[in-house]
Order: C-alpha cells, then sequence, then structure tokens
C-alpha cells in the first residue's frame, strides 16, 4: 500500500485532538482505506466523515492533492505514494 | 423550592440550569456551537445523553457521567444496519409540473439523520428514537443499540424491506416541520410505562401513535378518536400528526397528546382518545404537552396561533393549564411577555416536574414556574433557540 498524507480541518481537531500538530501519514490505496486508516488512529472519526453506508456525508469534502473525490459513495478513489488527501467540510455559504 | 437542574438542549450547545443563591442561572455545560437535539439524565444510572446534530459530521450520541463537566462521544453509535431500507415521498424535477418539480414514492437506504428522543425503561433499557423513523434500543447500558426490526418493518411502512420489497405502500409521511429539512417520518415520543417497562408507546410525525406490550416484539396502532382534518377519511388508522405524547408517571393510563389538529387526552392507556382543544382559550394548536407527575388530569400546554402561524396568540406568551383532564383550561399569563412576543415552543421544550414547571423557545427565552404555573420567572432572554427542556 501507497503512503499517503493526511490532511484535516482542523474543526476535526474539536473532536479528536490526539490527532492535532500531527503530521498524519497512512498507508491506503484508496480514500476509503484512507478513511479506515484514521479511524484506527482515531476510534469514530469515519463516522465523523463518512454515514453508516460508508458515504461521504453531505456537507464534507474530500481532495487528492487539489482534485475533489469523484465516488462520493464508496470511496473509491485510487490513491498513490506522495499525494495529499484533504479532508475539509464544505462551506454552504454565510 | 426545589433542588432540580434542568437541562436545556439548544442550536448552540447543552446548558444547566440549576438554582443558585435563589436565582435560577444558565450555564453553557458542553457542545458550544453544536446543535443538541435532546438531552436527558437516565433515572437508571445518573448518565446523561445527549443527542447531537453536528452540521457537517452527522448525528452522535454524547455522553457524561459528571453531571455535564466533561462530555465524549459515546463509544457505540446510532447506526441503521446494512440493508435498512425506507420508503419514502421525495422531490424530483418534472418537467411538466407548474413548478417543475413533483413528488414521487422512493425506496431509500437508511442512514441516520437525527437522533431526536431518548426514553429510559425501569428494566435498564435506553430507547433512542430517530429520523428516519427508527426506535434503537440499548439493554446493556449503551454499550450497542439495535433496531428495533418489528417497528422498522411494520406493515403500516411498507413491511420488510430488508428481506425483501415490501408491500410498497407507506401510510407514514415525511414531517416537514423537522428543522434541517430531514424529510421523512420520524419518532419523536418514547412513553415506557413506569409499571411495565415491556409496555411502550411511540409516536410519530406522521403516522400517530403506536403500542407495544411485549418489549417492542409487536407494535399496533393506538388512534382512535383522534380526527384528522388533512386526509379524507378523518377517521384513518394512520396518518396522524401527533407532535408529542406524555403519560403521567403515577397514573400511566392517563396520557396526554398535543396535535397538529388539536389536544387529545387518553385515560385508558391510549385505547381511546377524547379531543379536549377549547379554541376560546386557545388551547388548540401547538407542539409540547407536559403531563403532571402525580395528578392524571393535570397538564400544561404552550398554545400557538395555528399552523398556518406558529407563533404566539397575538403576541403574548401563556400556558395553558388544565386540572380536569381537559374539561376546562386556564391561561397562565403571570411574569410572561404579553406584547411583543413571537415564541414559538417546540414539543421536547416543555417539562412538569416535582415544584416545577419549565419552558423554552426557539427564541432563547427560558421560564420557570415553582407554583404550578400561576407566576413565570425569566431564566433567560438570549440562549440560543431552544430544542429540549428536561428536569433531572
Amino acid at each position: 500500500m501507497a503512503q499517503i498524507d493526511v490532511k484535516l480541518t482542523r474543526h476535526l481537531f474539536a473532536f479528536f485532538p490526539q490527532l492535532e500538530g500531527k503530521a498524519l501519514q497512512v498507508e491506503a490505496d484508496t480514500v476509503a482505506e484512507v478513511v479506515q486508516a484514521l479511524d484506527a488512529l482515531a476510534p469514530g472519526i469515519a463516522y465523523y466523515i463518512c454515514d453508516e453506508r460508508g458515504r461521504l456525508r453531505p456537507h464534507v469534502n474530500a481532495f487528492i492533492d487539489n482534485e475533489m473525490v469523484r465516488d462520493r459513495r464508496a470511496l473509491g478513489d485510487g490513491v498513490q505514494a506522495g499525494q495529499t488527501v484533504h479532508i475539509l467540510q464544505s462551506l454552504s455559504g454565510g | 423550592m426545589t433542588d432540580k437542574t434542568l437541562w436545556v438542549a439548544t442550536r448552540k450547545g447543552t446548558f444547566r440550569v440549576a438554582k443558585v443563591d435563589g436565582r435560577w442561572q444558565p450555564k453553557l455545560a458542553g457542545h458550544p456551537g453544536v446543535g443538541v437535539n435532546f438531552v436527558a439524565r437516565d433515572p437508571n444510572t445518573g448518565r446523561l445523553w445527549a443527542l447531537l446534530g453536528h452540521g457537517h459530521w452527522g448525528a452522535k450520541l454524547s455522553i457524561s457521567d459528571d453531571d455535564g463537566a466533561t462530555w465524549r462521544d459515546n463509544e457505540a453509535q446510532i447506526k441503521f444496519p446494512e440493508g435498512a431500507r425506507y420508503l419514502t415521498q421525495d422531490m424530483f424535477e418534472d418537467p411538466d409540473s407548474e413548478h417543475g418539480v413533483g413528488w414521487k414514492l422512493l425506496t431509500k437506504k437508511a442512514t441516520v439523520l437525527k437522533l431526536w428522543v431518548i426514553g429510559f425503561g425501569g428494566d435498564g433499557a435506553i430507547h433512542v428514537g430517530t429520523i428516519p423513523g427508527g426506535l434503537f434500543t440499548s439493554r446493556d447500558g449503551g454499550k450497542s443499540f439495535e433496531l428495533n426490526l418489528p417497528l422498522w418493518n411494520h406493515e403500516s411502512r411498507g413491511g420488510d424491506l430488508l428481506q425483501g420489497d415490501g408491500t410498497g405502500e407507506t401510510k407514514w409521511f415525511g414531517t416537514p416541520a423537522s428543522e434541517g429539512g430531514e424529510f421523512a417520518p420520524g419518532i419523536h415520543s418514547i412513553v415506557v410505562d413506569p409499571r411495565d417497562p415491556k409496555h411502550l408507546y411511540v409516536a410519530v410525525s406522521t403516522a400517530g401513535v403506536i403500542e407495544s406490550l411485549d418489549g417492542g416484539l409487536t407494535w399496533r396502532s393506538r388512534n382512535k378518536g383522534m380526527i384528522l382534518d388533512h386526509t379524507p377519511d378523518g377517521e384513518a388508522e394512520w396518518g396522524h400528526d401527533t407532535h408529542f405524547i406524555e403519560c403521567c408517571p403515577a397514573a400511566p393510563d392517563h396520557i396526554w397528546q398535543q396535535n397538529h389538529v388539536g389536544v387529545y387526552y387518553s385515560a385508558d392507556a391510549a385505547a381511546s382518545w377524547r379531543k379536549v382543544s377549547q379554541p376560546e382559550q386557545g388551547v388548540h394548536f401547538g407542539f409540547p404537552v407536559a403531563a403532571d407527575p402525580h395528578d392524571g388530569r393535570r397538564a400544561w400546554l404552550v398554545p400557538g396561533h395555528s399552523d398556518q402561524q406558529r407563533m404566539t396568540i397575538g403576541g403574548g406568551l401563556f400556558v395553558a393549564r388544565t386540572d380536569d383532564g381537559g374539561e376546562t383550561w386556564q391561561q397562565q399569563r403571570a411574569g410572561l411577555p404579553q406584547e411583543g412576543a413571537f415564541d414559538v415552543v417546540y414539543r421536547h421544550a416543555l417539562v412538569a416536574g416535582e415544584g416545577v414547571v419549565a419552558f423554552g423557545s426557539t427564541t432563547g427565552n427560558l421560564y420557570v414556574s415553582e407554583d404550578g404555573g400561576a407566576s413565570w420567572q425569566t431564566v433567560g432572554n438570549n440562549l440560543p433557540p431552544i430544542y429540549a427542556v428536561r428536569l433531572g
């Protein structure tokens, strides 16, 4: 599996302070595996990012480098070594 | 006097309200900035449970074992099992429609849209009602929660969609009054009979009152006597927009119901309902109802002006109380604003307990009475929109 850098919105550190200030790196071949690996580091975080069917929550965005993921339903987008997965809250305006 | 604590769930956090130096004082107790739909103490364990609705991060169960000083996510979160589906109406683009949209019946995969209410049984069971309408029960103190399948697969909502395709018909409607746009029927009321924890009622907006006598193995409608004004058949078994139900703890066969189409009272364990609206006293439309802890014939409401307006009647806020099973109602206004008030009180935001009645509104006003509603004290005018007020 590939070594993937992960950057999270600081909003998530309010609920998972153990991740704050850490250089997050996980082994994964898909975005779904990135989320699973994060959940091993911070149990419960996967259910913040995805619903119980594994779909990205409606107001959450995930990017691979600068590209938004295409598969929001299963997070099947592939990732490669050296890439960075960003998990961010989406803005609804205001 | 009371040594009780009020727990207030708001759009922006959980508040603890206690009497300090003779004055009720609210204090932010947790979840700053987070939507809290409901907060209550489990009388069996003393644990506080808050039902959160994070704007981005979904619905979460949060617990506190130190009176709200610290909170953490419960290890077991409420989740619909793989394969859980439900029938619901959904909007779709319809070029043939004047407005460009139409409605169709869809089968959707169930995910938790909202944790709405929590109830506790004398046997230690913890019950949670959700949108879409799931009843989840824990029998191990909250270590795990299981979806009640007999209710989820009930014939009134299309039968078993887990194993098959069911009947394709549902009598449960959407619940557009739900803030946040969770357009699916949900369970907002859970009543556990204090005499028998296997005797349960839930109420659904929109379906009505549903009862189980066997701990949730089987369920039946309990809507006799309620008259619909939004369907062709006013006496239909299903389709009732019950806003909230509560029983008298000391006389549990006495159950009160604020419904979309009036106030109802049952003195026979929901076998039959009697309409006790009194429009000339403003008693008809509203969301909450609170039963007296001892006297089954006494209850409080905070009426609103009709389903068209949903705000105070004539700009003056009042509570209505009956002492005679709804035969007569008195308006209780002392201490409440009588002009320029446009408060709406949600279904969980009125509570009556030993020596205290309290309610909060979506305009962030919180009021307490220690004399049965004869007079009211203002606890705060600048709280976030209030979703629930509970004692414990």
